[in-house]
């Protein structure tokens, strides 16, 4: 394993230049694929480097940014919330209004015009929550390519509305009935097919995590939501905001908030992370927050990873699809050894709690993954002082959840 | 020499083509795998692939996958594997043993204490399927501090100039994977497998072996035309899952396939 250059201090720490051309974070990163699959993830690192210098590709996805999925979001002042909670002024990022109803469409768009600019027709991806493939599913329709998407049988069941809309958009849902069932499996098909139809095939990867390119491309293509933040809360408050905080499953909707603000050294940096039914039972999805977690190798890249003391990938749980998953991307893990952010959980029934206080408050309904960054919120900003601010990312809409919010509560619609 | 060195070296001097039977070790217990291990051994097996169960195994297809489900659903863990490589030992000092598997169980346990320990047991090589040449520099002297061969694979999308760099950190053979596709997959394209090999070839001296697809005599033979080395697996795990209800009749199962493609290897 690489060594962890602790005599480099985290104010030494330039974050532009990570990763490495090798995609390593230190000792997270890297490049830990079938062989099959390194000429193609190769190819990608290359092209990848090539088109985010190519300024019609550029061109072509700021228009598509604008234009198609609505941007720049809205960066909304929750006075109502705030003034209750009695402390810190909370903003929330509106990835929720984005085209799909997430943070997922970013990323996507980056991605299928990389696609389409590498001659790639058919489209993969995974799915847990099913944002990202519907994601997927969008833009493949929007650029007529071959859409796959692999999901696993539990979250099928989870999501069931997700599943129809990517059917109505075209893609091919293929339910995954391996492992868990749930993302990780998802990941592992999506994996199988790629390396299957290598020669034609793109794999749309949802989150920051993956084999160099994708953490760092992933990170990229989400970053506007930190720009757009960090310029719109200065024209709004005159100052960059005290504290921000992200749900944090493989990390793409955080990875994409926080790092525009790395090397704000004062803004403080919180990822949430599902602690399901109690960081203490075990059935959790906080590889991070969790103590012990051990470094491994997962899906191409090496981070924190969820395993046994033989290295066996555990189950996580969480009541948010989009959060259930063992592993992290590594810009993470390493954010979290040097100490620039600080990783925290959240349980089910607090997120659910925080479902409930957003949509009550502020009238806008928060996914169940973005509700566990909304339950911390409400931790947070009471301990801070009202000339303080908090940006919270609202990475999605809650609408996709009703049906799990009603179980949850014994009701039946 | 070491014993990968030895049979090989035995092997060419006879003109006899190797054959290397896979199997996922524990399944369905450890018991059926060292009886398993013996019998393949006896019907003409010159070395043996044990498949570390892994509960993530992207590269294989679902046969193999079954497999490593049926030995953790018994949590059969790397160290138990171990124990059985030390229980063969006992008999066969000869066959060389590699073990085949996933990064995350070697990270978790630390990549010298793994190698030694394998290496204590008397394993002679391991394919890592998710180590690649970028991330092998920690690895590659683990491996060589232990003695321990690093086998790589080679696929049809490997590029000449990859090639290059592979085989100059392999050992043992090289394993040429034939088919774009996951461990049981499709048909073999025997021009395009040969030309592959030949082209490994002007780059090494090492044996190639070629995995993936293989499943009979016929497929065996022609891929024996072509190559050092069949290596087989997905048919033979096949044989476990069918006799799932019956384990004690998978050794002789086993045998009976392996002294088959034997004969035919032999024959051609």
């Amino acid at each position: 394993m690489k060594a962890n250059n602790r005599d480099i201090q985290l104010k030494d720490i330039v974050f532009s230049e990570y990763p490495d051309e090798g995609g390593h974070f230190d000792r997270f990163g890297g490049m830990f694929m079938a062989e099959t699959l390194m000429d193609p993830v190769l190819e990608l690192a290359e092209a990848y480097k090539k088109y985010m210098k190519n300024p019609q590709f550029l061109k072509d996805m700021d228009r598509d940014l604008a234009y198609y999925v609505g941007r720049p979001s809205p960066l909304y002042y929750a006075e109502r919330w705030s003034e209750i909670l009695g402390g810190a002024k909370i903003y929330l990022k509106r990835e929720d209004l984005n085209h799909t109803g997430a943070h997922k469409v970013n990323n996507t768009i980056g991605q299928a015009l990389l696609a389409k600019y590498m001659g790639k027709k058919r489209v993969i991806a995974e799915t847990g929550a099913g944002q990202h493939g519907v994601a997927t599913a969008t833009v493949a329709a929007r650029f007529g390519m071959k859409c796959i998407v692999y999901m696993g049988e539990e979250d099928i069941r989870r999501q069931a509305i997700n599943v129809y809309r990517m059917k109505l958009l075209g893609a091919e849902v293929i339910s995954v009935k391996s492992g868990s069932r749930t993302l990780k499996d998802a990941c592992n098909e999506a994996i199988r097919d790629w390396i299957t139809n290598v020669d034609d095939t793109f794999y749309i990867f949802g989150t920051a995590s993956g084999p160099h390119p994708y953490p760092a491309m992933v990170r990229d293509f989400q970053s506007i939501i930190g720009r757009e933040a960090r310029e719109q809360i200065l024209e709004q408050e005159g100052k960059l905001p005290d504290a921000i905080v992200a749900c944090v499953g493989g990390g793409s909707n955080a990875i994409g908030l926080f790092h525009p603000f790395l090397e704000d050294r004062n803004v403080k940096i919180y990822g949430v992370e599902a602690a399901g039914k109690g960081i203490e039972t075990g059935q959790h999805a906080a590889p991070l927050t969790a103590e012990g977690t051990k470094p491994g190798v997962l899906h191409g890249t090496r981070t924190y990873v969820m395993s046994t003391e033989d290295g066996q990938i555990i189950e996580t749980h969480s009541v948010s699809a989009g959060l259930d998953y063992p592993g992290v991307g590594p810009e993470h893990a390493w954010l979290k050894d040097i100490g620039r952010a600080k990783y925290v959980a959240i349980n089910d029934e607090e997120a659910l709690q925080g479902f409930h206080d957003l949509t009550r408050y502020e009238g806008i309904m928060p996914a169940l993954e973005s509700s566990h960054a909304v339950a911390y919120a409400t931790k947070l900003a009471p301990t801070m002082s009202k000339d303080q601010t908090i940006i919270v990312n609202l990475s999605g809409r809650g609408d996709k959840d009703i049906h799990t919010v009603a179980a949850w509560e014994g009701i039946e619609i | 020499m070491n014993r990968i060195e030895k049979r090989v070296t035995a092997c060419r001097e006879s003109g006899r083509k190797m054959l290397i039977p896979f199997i996922t070790a524990g399944d369905p217990d450890l018991k059926i795998t060292l009886q398993t291990m013996q019998s393949m051994v006896k019907a003409g097996a010159d070395m043996i692939e044990l498949g570390i169960p892994f509960s993530d195994p992207v590269a294989d297809g679902p046969v193999i996958q079954r497999a490593c489900e049926r030995a953790l659903l018994n949590t059969v863990t790397t160290k138990q594997v171990v124990d059985i490589v030390k229980e063969f030992r006992k008999t066969d000092q000869e066959t060389p043993i590699i073990f085949m598997g996933y990064m995350n169980p070697i990270e978790v346990m630390g990549y010298s204490k793994f190698t030694t320990l394998i290496s204590e047991a008397g394993v002679d090589a391991v394919i890592a399927v998710d180590m690649t040449p970028e991330e092998s520099n920690e690895y590659s002297k683990a491996m060589n501090a232990a003695g321990l061969e690093s086998i790589y694979l080679i696929t049809p999308t490997t590029p000449e100039e990859r090639i290059k760099r592979i085989v100059s950190l392999a050992g043992g053979f090289v394993y040429y994977v034939s088919v774009r596709g996951v461990t049981g997959a499709a048909e073999l394209d025997l021009n395009e497998i040969s030309a592959k090999i030949k082209q490994i070839k002007q780059h090494t001296k090492l044996p190639v072996g070629v995995g993936f697809g293989i499943r009979d005599q016929k497929s065996a033979t022609e891929i024996a035309s072509v190559s050092d080395a069949v290596i087989i697996g997905s048919a033979i795990v096949r044989i476990h899952e069918n006799l799932n209800q019956t384990p004690e009749q998978i050794p002789a199962a086993v045998s009976e396939f392996i002294t088959g493609i034997r004969t035919a290897l032999d024959g051609m």
